[in-house]
């Protein structure tokens, strides 16, 4: 059975246990899904461990009815989260484009494996990145995570949350197989060092809320059913009542106000870490357990008088530009190493504006990415 | 005692939400909301305490008008939606509203493991046995040879009852009305409503606009007529044989037992938990 989250003692972590107490340490009280691996841990856990502190836990029929009792278990004032692999989170996609319009915080946590279809069950994999940023239909702004270790896993969760909560909005946190199953021997943070956000609620009296006219933000406090604030929650373009719409004005209000609450936020939701980028004339940029062989590879070419960095992405998407861009003016060459055909490369070649060469390394044999691959691939740039 | 129209509009409706609605005239949707209306009203409970859920359809478009906690979530989705809702504050009084092909076509997987899993629930199926929103194709309550916009020919499969299935499915109380036994069908509502469990009222409707102009059933007057004749109680139907079934519509309540909710349940899986290892938290 595994430990409790306030544990501060150095203990053994898998990834998805401390996905579990990341969510539990954020105010996580909800959890529903349908088990998969390598995921299933993360509900294995949860089902011990929610109903100990009042949570709910529940195992769905399928996917798309846990990501459904999700959203409804957060509109009923509750933080709730799913956690699912490939298979699942393609059938999540519908109502996760709920999530966005009627602006439910949730968190989905996708721990990839190789695919597509039921694909490598279950070889790591980074396969499902672009599909976190478009897989539901429409545009729309999104948030996605990823994480590259144990104590990653419950920092970042943490965050995903706090994300979700101050924003208003779905925040998809991709883990992988690696991750999600290495053990790191961790040591948690005390509870009341986390800093946790919760969803602001409406001050006003009932009969002034209106549950869709975002603060100076863009984010419109949100009432839970049964707080009084009677409202409409739809999936149809709505206006501020949350009524649907066909108005011209109304409905390109709405999807800049959704545009504008993440753009707001940007210095706060865009997420990475650089490691010896300061002097880098060659950078790799990296993420999830990736970022780990990269990390060494780096580490590896400097040994070898190479002067070679690293950036982590935390946050994939919004893609973080303002720190990447001045990284590609700065350095002659880029390596972009992906356990995919190259789903970040392609953003990072979007924001190149100065002919920085970029260079892809890519496997998609389910087989992990070595530093050894890494720094071969350095010293030739 | 007969509740004044009136009452109901100004205690329910919307004021701040712009009619007309988007139902054809005649269509029995209307009957359907103003009988979950008058149930509400018995019932007596706080506005505030209501959640209603819909899915996708002319019948997933009731909540819009409605002063409740109203939830228009995807299509086939509302139980999904209204379990999270009920498990993560089980004091709300949740209420979902599905069409015949939301619930049993694209949500049937969803619908027959709500009736199993017993939370204390109410869901209301307006079964007009076709889809109305996207114009007139075969659902899973189209009978045999029935015309749709998807079955020109005549339809070959074959139906499904909905309140059977949810009687095998487990659910502690399933009812059926017609949308001409407007009064029936509010007293059952309200002791859907009243009753711990998942409990389930499907309502034949008429859709005279996408099904019964195109299998010659006349306008909503002659399909409402037809329920009427079509309609036989629970008590006449038991001493009725199959063949003088044939054509009928059984009325009244179909299902009524006492199984342990899960909400319930759940509460001694917390003490369970708190009490041993996964307590310490
Ligand atoms: C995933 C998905 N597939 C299809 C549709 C299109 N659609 C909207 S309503 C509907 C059928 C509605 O029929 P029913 O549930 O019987 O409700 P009614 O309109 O008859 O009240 C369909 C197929 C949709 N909205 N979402
Ligand atoms: S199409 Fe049919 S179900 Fe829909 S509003 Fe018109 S009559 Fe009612
Ligand atoms: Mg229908």
């Amino acid at each position: 059975m595994p430990e409790s989250a306030q544990t501060t003692a150095r203990q053994l972590l898998q990834g998805n246990e401390a996905v579990v107490h990341g969510a539990l340490a954020a105010g996580c009280r909800f959890f529903a899904g349908y088990p998969i691996t390598p995921a299933s841990e993360i509900a294995e856990h949860l089902s011990v461990l929610l109903p100990a502190v009042d949570g709910t836990f529940i195992q769905m029929e399928d996917e798309i009815a846990s990501i459904g009792a999700v959203i409804g278990a957060s509109l009923a004032g509750v933080k709730a989260m799913t956690a699912t692999s490939g298979p699942g989170f393609s059938l999540m996609q519908e109502n996760l484009g709920f999530a966005c319009v009627a602006e439910v915080p949730c968190v989905i946590v996708n721990v990839m494996r190789g695919g597509p279809s039921t694909g490598l069950p279950t070889s790591p994999a980074q396969g499902d990145v672009q599909m976190a940023r478009w897989g539901t239909h429409g545009d729309h702004p999104v948030v996605v995570l990823a994480v590259s270790s144990v104590l990653d896993s419950f920092s970042i969760t943490v965050k995903a949350f706090n994300i979700a909560e101050k924003y208003r909005v779905p925040v998809i946190l991709l883990s992988d197989e690696v991750v999600a199953h290495t053990r790191e021997a961790v040591q948690l943070p005390p509870q009341n060092e986390i800093k946790v956000v919760d969803r602001i609620r409406p001050s006003m009296p009932p009969d002034w809320y209106k549950p869709y006219e975002g603060d100076n933000r863009g984010v419109p406090p949100m009432a839970a059913f049964g707080d009084g604030y009677r409202h409409h929650v739809t999936g149809l373009i709505h206006d501020e009542h949350g009524y649907p719409t066909q108005n011209r004005k109304e409905i390109e209000s709405f999807h800049e106000r959704m545009a504008r609450k993440i753009s707001r936020g940007f210095p706060d939701i865009q997420m990475t870490r650089g490691f010896h980028t300061r002097d880098a004339e060659v950078l790799v940029i990296a993420y999830g357990s990736v970022a780990r062989s990269a990390l060494r590879a780096v580490e590896d070419a400097r040994s070898k008088g190479l002067k070679a960095g690293l950036l982590q992405l935390i946050t994939l998407f919004p893609f973080p530009r303002s720190t990447v861009t001045p990284l590609l003016k700065q350095c002659r060459a880029v390596l972009v190493p992906e356990m995919n055909m190259g789903q970040i490369s392609r953003e990072v070649q979007r924001v190149n504006q100065c002919d920085c060469r970029i260079v892809k390394h890519n496997r998609v044999d389910g087989q992990f990415i070595t530093p050894m691959e890494i720094t071969r691939d350095l010293l030739k740039l | 005692m007969v509740i004044p129209a009136q009452t109901l509009r100004h205690s329910f409706l919307r004021h701040n939400k712009k009619f007309p609605h988007v139902w054809c005239p005649g269509c029995g949707n209307g009957i359907v909301m103003a009988a979950l209306l008058r149930a509400i009203y018995r019932l007596d409970v706080s506005k505030d305490d209501i959640v209603l859920a819909s899915g996708i359809g002319c019948s997933g478009r009731m909540p819009t008008y409605l002063d409740f906690n109203t939830l228009h979530t995807t299509h086939g989705r509302a139980l999904t939606f209204a379990t999270g809702v009920k498990l993560a504050r089980p004091s709300l009084n949740v209420v979902a509203i599905m069409g015949d092909g939301d619930a049993t076509a694209i949500g049937g997987n969803h619908f027959i493991h709500a009736a199993r899993r017993n939370l204390n629930l109410t869901a209301i199926i307006i079964n007009n046995s076709i889809y109305g929103m996207t114009g007139g194709q075969y659902s899973p309550t189209t009978p045999f040879g029935a015309r749709s916009t998807t079955s020109v020919y005549g339809h070959i499969e074959h139906d499904f009852s909905i309140a059977e299935l949810a009687v095998t499915a487990g659910a502690s109380f399933v009812a059926r009305a017609t949308v001409y036994h407007a009064e029936l069908m509010d007293r059952l509502i309200e002791q859907a409503m009243r009753k711990r469990g998942f409990a389930v009222v499907e309502v034949i409707s008429n859709c005279h606009v996408q099904y019964g102009r195109r299998n010659k059933l006349g306008g909503a007057v002659e399909m409402i007529r037809r329920f009427k004749e079509q309609a036989v109680t629970v008590s006449r139907a038991k001493r009725m044989s199959a063949e003088e079934l044939e054509g009928k519509i059984t009325i009244g309540v179909l299902k009524d037992r006492e199984l342990p909710i899960s909400t319930e349940e759940y509460k001694k899986v917390r003490q369970r938990a708190r009490a041993s290892r996964g307590g310490k938290v």
